[in-house]
């Protein structure tokens, strides 16, 4: 399953340089990740190369024994549903309360963008693909961290069985509490990505982003978005919408 | 390059600064007081350290820094165990929001990182080659007898005619605080700083083995900041006690 296309050629290296240098890139259809001319954009994106040049593309994140895994807290958002919270989504929220009222047997994801076969999968349908179960840690932005089991579908098996174009070079995840965010090929094709249904051996409780949630292990918690309700294959840096800051927000890459 | 002269009781008179120590010693300074402003907006978001390689709200810190209340244990709602094993791994809800200025707090912390990783390294290799670090910096073979260090305390703690000279050779204590920033403390917030990089860590995992884990590492890299935070204090004071207009022309203009 190991995808071994190079995902940045050195070529996009330079490139990007001198787009980081104010040199300036196309205003749409990027294939890199723009800095917007921020600073802090360019601090990121030259630690965002730096890892994809030197680090090994499949390299695992450490994989911990059932005995390690821990207490761990529920943050941001712990129920989509809830109009108080701070990403309530009108259209979305309503409708997370909704499937949730089903036990998520209504609930399905869609596949989309770049894919031969479009598709739409139910909690039972991805249950039914090969799983992998692996103990990580999870690192909170924040400072915090903590351990569990987190059992799923490799993201690259549910891309792979729609048949994701070889153009394609990245992935955007859509969450019913507004979130929206996207991951490189590399991280979306690592076998430790997987779309986690299970937590410590059980269904996903609901504050952890039930019935679905991205892990992308090898980079800050919040890549590792809960409540997936659509993903959108792309060949280039589409914009996520106003939902995603990302020029004058948070860093895009997170392995740090 | 002249040879230099060691003056052992240059009391007055300094050697000054070469180019290099004096743009590298800047562009470290300045990243240094970047990492360090924005690394305490950092920890302000989660001022609890733990040892190992979990930490969190729901588990004992070993030591909580008095900066701001983000930890409020009574903020929690539905503690869930997640086994039959009641309270050995279990979770609760954050329920109150929190001081987080991480966005750009982060993001300039690793921008200011690379500045001073590459400045470092440069400074590294040319204070090796130029033998400036053996010569001037390191702690000397004799620096640690009681005597000697007793003596140089003393000269410390003397009343001096005049301002001091600026640059090298230095004392035995300024000697082994030098070489304890630049070759102990520097050294460990750059490695404790790619241990708690999971991208990093995943293809170099001895980097959470020799801390013991990610929550260790953030540990040693607060302590290890408290020393430069403790040297940057003594290092200014110094300036402005040995002459302030003397000391900055050194380290910019060189004389």
């Amino acid at each position: 399953m190991i995808d071994k296309r190079k995902v940045i050629p050195r070529r996009t290296f330079i490139a990007g340089l001198a787009s980081s240098a104010g040199l300036t890139l196309a205003g749409c259809g990027e294939t890199e990740p723009p800095t917007y001319g921020n600073l802090l954009r360019m601090g990121d994106w030259v630690t965002y190369k730096a890892h994809r040049l030197l680090l090994p593309e499949q390299a695992l994140a450490r994989e911990y024994d059932l005995g390690d895994i821990s207490a761990m807290p529920a943050t941001g958002t712990v129920n989509p549903g809830d109009d108080q919270q701070t990403f309530f989504d009108p259209v979305h929220g309503p409708e997370f309360s909704r499937v949730q009222s089903s036990g998520f047997d209504d609930w399905r994801i869609t596949v989309e963008g770049s894919v031969d076969r479009p598709g739409v999968f139910s909690l039972q349908d991805l249950q039914k693909m090969p799983s992998r179960t692996h103990i990580t840690r999870h690192t909170c932005e924040e400072g915090w961290s903590a351990i569990a089991q987190w059992t799923g579908v490799p993201l690259s098996t549910v891309l792979y069985a729609c048949g994701m174009q070889s153009q394609a070079r990245y992935v955007w995840f859509h969450a019913y509490d507004s979130w929206i965010d996207s991951i490189d090929m590399n991280d979306a094709l690592h076998p430790q990505t997987i779309l986690a249904y299970g937590m410590n051996g059980r269904q996903l409780p609901l504050s952890h982003g039930a019935p679905l949630r991205l892990r992308v292990e090898r980079q800050i918690g919040y890549k590792s978005m809960k409540y997936l309700r659509k993903i959108v294959v792309t060949d280039n840096f589409a914009d996520g919408g106003e939902s995603v800051h990302i020029d004058d927000g948070w860093s895009w890459y997170n392995g740090i | 390059m002249k040879e230099d002269v060691v003056v052992l009781e240059a009391t007055t008179d300094g050697e000054g600064h070469r180019r290099w120590v004096r743009i590298s010693h800047w562009v470290i300074a300045l990243s240094i007081i970047t990492l360090g402003i924005s690394g305490v907006f950092i920890l302000a978001v989660h001022p609890r350290l733990y040892w190992g390689e979990v930490g969190n709200d729901l588990v004992p810190a070993i030591l909580e820094i008095p900066i701001l209340a983000n930890h409020r244990p009574e903020g929690w709602q539905r503690t869930v165990d997640f086994t039959e094993v009641s309270q050995s791994a279990f979770s609760a809800n954050r329920m109150y929001p929190i001081f987080n200025q991480n966005g750009w707090a982060r993001s300039l912390h690793f921008l200011a990182a690379w500045f001073f990783l590459l400045a470092g390294l440069i400074y590294a290799l040319a204070g090796f080659i130029s033998g400036h670090a053996k010569r001037s910096l390191l702690p000397k073979r004799g620096d640690f007898s009681l005597a000697s260090l007793k003596k140089d305390v003393l000269e410390h703690v003397k009343p001096r005619a005049g301002a001091i000279g600026a640059g090298p050779p230095y004392g035995i204590v300024q000697r082994i605080s030098y070489g304890i920033v630049l070759y102990v403390a520097m050294p460990l917030m750059v490695i404790t700083g790619l241990a708690m990089a999971p991208a990093i860590t995943a293809a170099l995992p001895i980097l959470l083995d020799i801390f013991g884990g990610f929550q260790s590492a953030r540990t040693v890299h607060f302590f290890s900041f408290s020393v430069l935070l403790l040297f940057f204090v003594v290092h200014v004071t110094m300036v402005f006690i040995t002459g302030f207009g003397r000391q900055m022309r050194a380290m910019t203009l060189g004389k």
